[in-house]
């Protein structure tokens, strides 16, 4: 079943949770829709469910327009955040419960009934527990009921609201694999939300990023690792350290001195580059200089934190462990891969503003004299 | 070492003596001020013997006090019961304006003395209102009959069911209700199916509460009842009578069936309380 998002706005009161978005979902795609808190990430997804009618636009189901459908038509399994479980009915009871409040003349009998419940529960292997209550069974197990329970109703869409997000870190991973590999045989439509992109990047096959209220790039997984459409996706999936520079001369510049990459563009922009597609400078070639101030053990690598330029910018790189740079004052680098984001004055000005503020948080320690007088080592 | 873990204490454990003495305050209070009257009653009931309470409690009027009483309560608390409900699911599951307005409404009758929620009554449907003699040429008497003592009884004991259920279900949520609704349950079946028994325990201690209250209201009944024995005096009422009139032995005897009532009131309470914690 194809989705189709069109134009929808959803305000609460005087507050836009959604502001005009579109979105086309294909029938049997994975889709993750990735944000902060507050992004509209979960009202899209009540949207699509019809739990929230939107101010404006329109939702489809294949080519019918369903905006003005209840829930109770629309045909979709969703699965709540805390799992919202029957506290009073049993294991199998709540996974009956979709096809046993059906109209007379669409229920299976009751023994199909049990049967085809019994047959979700295989599924979602939790047999041997369909008499256990909510309360006797573990997080993971809860979670897997409310699949098998919204997957009874033969649903066109599967929805799901933060899945894996009340569970500990091991149960979350395994759950993970199950879902695909759940979503690969039954081959449903699934949208599930998420502020947790390693989950995003690692299940879907297409990932939504949202911020506030708006669709910021819509993309597979390596889209918007690789190819991140704008600041705010950069910063948000993956790590990211940015630096204002200054473009010109074929070169791209940081507070006057060359940094040894090339671009053809001119003005203003934001260079963005991962701490770890980085490499070190050594020949004495147009480089970024940084002043080490913090050094730590990430799990294979270590981590500098560094204060760039004379703005004192501060970025993160990736060092070998074996690397002489953490017992060092002062590195020499290039980032090996990067994006660059034009810029106006205005946004300029704001931002620098901004990062003078947060300069201050920054520990400065050792015999921090100017930090200019670091710069030409290198150019 | 074996000194040094002796003195180790919780820093919230209180000394053996303070202890005692909080425990023997709270039990001379209690028995000073609830058990004792208790017991005067049930002794004062069955002063002149076994046959004695009978006669009081079979007389015609004690009899059709009891009548009136179970009448009112049977009407009122259904009622209250479904007032209580719908009250409760609009505060906890809807926002709309004037909701801390409905809230304050709800508490009203807690907070305004009986005799006045009585006297309201009268001014609504008396000879000198608009409604009254209205009602009155249709044949439809509110003051001094039942109809009077059921809306005055309604008016008092609403709180109880709402007040009960209404931090229950702000605490449960929506979800639930969602859930089933995405399933493909209607309205109604949702109700039923999920909503009910999710609030079932303190549905039920709420309408306990309601019950009891219902059948010991004295204040706004007295108003609009008019005391004509046999016809509009409720339990209390009739206890009233019987010992103004200082026939002390059948007002304890009335008085006895009301706090064994109350004794019941209180058992359920504590066997569904039992319920709720597991």
């Amino acid at each position: 079943m194809d989705l189709g998002i069109q134009n929808v706005s959803k305000a609460f009161g005087a507050t836009a949770a959604l502001r005009d978005i579109s979105l086309a979902i294909h029938a049997g795609e994975l889709i993750a829709l990735l944000g902060p808190s507050g992004s509209g990430k979960t009202t899209l997804l009540r949207l699509i469910a019809g739990l929230e009618s939107p101010t404006a636009g329109q939702v489809f189901f294949g080519d019918e327009e369903a905006s003005g459908k209840p829930i109770q038509q629309r045909q979709v399994g969703f699965v709540f955040q805390h799992y919202a479980l029957f506290r009073h009915m049993t294991v199998l009871e709540n996974v009956s419960f979709g096809l046993s409040v059906r109209p007379r003349e669409s229920r299976p009998p009751k023994r199909e009934i049990e049967m085809r419940a019994m047959d979700l529960i295989n599924m979602v292997q939790l047999t041997g527990l369909e008499r256990r209550y909510p309360a006797q069974l573990s997080g993971g197990q809860r979670q897997r009921v409310a699949l098998a329970r919204a997957m009874a109703i033969e649903p066109k869409v599967l929805l799901l609201d933060e899945p894996f997000g009340a569970l500990d870190a091991q149960v979350r991973k395994d759950l993970r694999h199950w879902l695909r590999e759940i979503h690969d045989r039954t081959g449903h439509t699934t949208v599930f939300v998420t502020h947790d992109q390693e989950e995003a990047l690692e299940l879907a096959d297409r990932v939504v990023v949202m911020n506030e209220g708006q669709i910021e790039q819509v993309g597979s997984p390596d889209e918007v690792y690789d190819h991140p459409a704008a600041p705010f996706v950069h910063r948000f999936i993956g790590e990211a350290s940015e630096l204002p520079v200054h473009l010109g001369q074929g070169q791209i510049w940081l507070g006057g001195q060359p940094t040894g990459l090339a671009s053809d563009q001119i003005g203003l922009a934001l260079l963005f580059f991962r701490p770890h597609q980085i490499e070190l400078v050594d020949d004495g070639s147009p480089c970024l200089v940084g002043k080490i101030i913090a050094s730590r053990r990430m799990a294979g690598t270590r981590r500098l934190d560094l204060l760039v330029g004379s703005g004192g910018h501060h970025v993160e790189v990736d060092v070998p462990i074996d690397h002489p740079a953490g017992q060092q004052d002062m590195l020499t680098f290039r980032p090996k891969v990067w994006t660059l984001f034009p810029e106006n004055e205005d946004e300029a000005g704001v931002r620098r503003k901004e990062a003078r503020e947060a300069r201050v948080v920054y520990p400065r320690n050792r015999s921090a004299g100017p930090l200019r007088q670091y710069e030409p080592s290198c150019s | 070492m074996a000194d040094q873990t002796i003195s180790i204490q919780s820093a919230t454990a209180e000394t053996p003596l303070v202890r005692l003495v909080l425990m023997a305050i709270a039990f001379l209070f209690l028995a000073l001020f609830l058990f004792l009257p208790l017991v005067v009653v049930v002794s004062e009931a069955f002063r002149n013997g076994v046959g004695a309470w009978f006669q009081a409690i079979l007389d015609p009027d004690a009899l059709a006090s009891i009548r009136l009483t179970l009448l009112v309560a049977a009407i009122s608390v259904p009622l209250n019961m479904v007032f209580g409900v719908a009250a409760a699911w609009a505060i906890a599951k809807f926002e709309f304006r004037g909701k801390a307005f409905l809230i304050t409404l709800i508490d009203l009758p807690f907070s305004v003395s009986p005799v006045i929620s009585g006297l309201v009554y009268v001014l609504l449907f008396g000879s000198g209102s608009v409604l009254g003699p209205w009602l009155k040429g249709w044949g439809i008497e509110i003051l001094f009959a039942v109809p009077g003592i059921t809306l005055a009884t309604i008016f008092v004991t609403f709180p109880f069911v709402a007040r009960e259920l209404i931090p229950l279900m702000q605490d449960q949520g929506s979800a639930d209700e969602e859930a089933a609704l995405s399933l493909g349950a209607s309205g109604w079946q949702t109700f039923l199916h999920v909503t009910l028994p999710n609030i079932r325990w303190g549905l039920l201690y709420g309408v306990l509460l309601c019950n009891a209250r219902a059948m010991g209201e004295f204040g706004a009944v007295s108003v609009v009842s008019g005391h004509i024995r046999g016809l509009t005096d409720t339990m209390p009422l009739h206890i009233e009578i019987l010992y103004n009139e200082y026939n002390f032995a059948a007002a304890f005897a009335v008085a006895s069936l009301l706090v064994g009532l109350a004794l019941v009131t209180l058992v359920l309470k504590t066997a569904i309380e039992r319920r709720y914690a597991d």
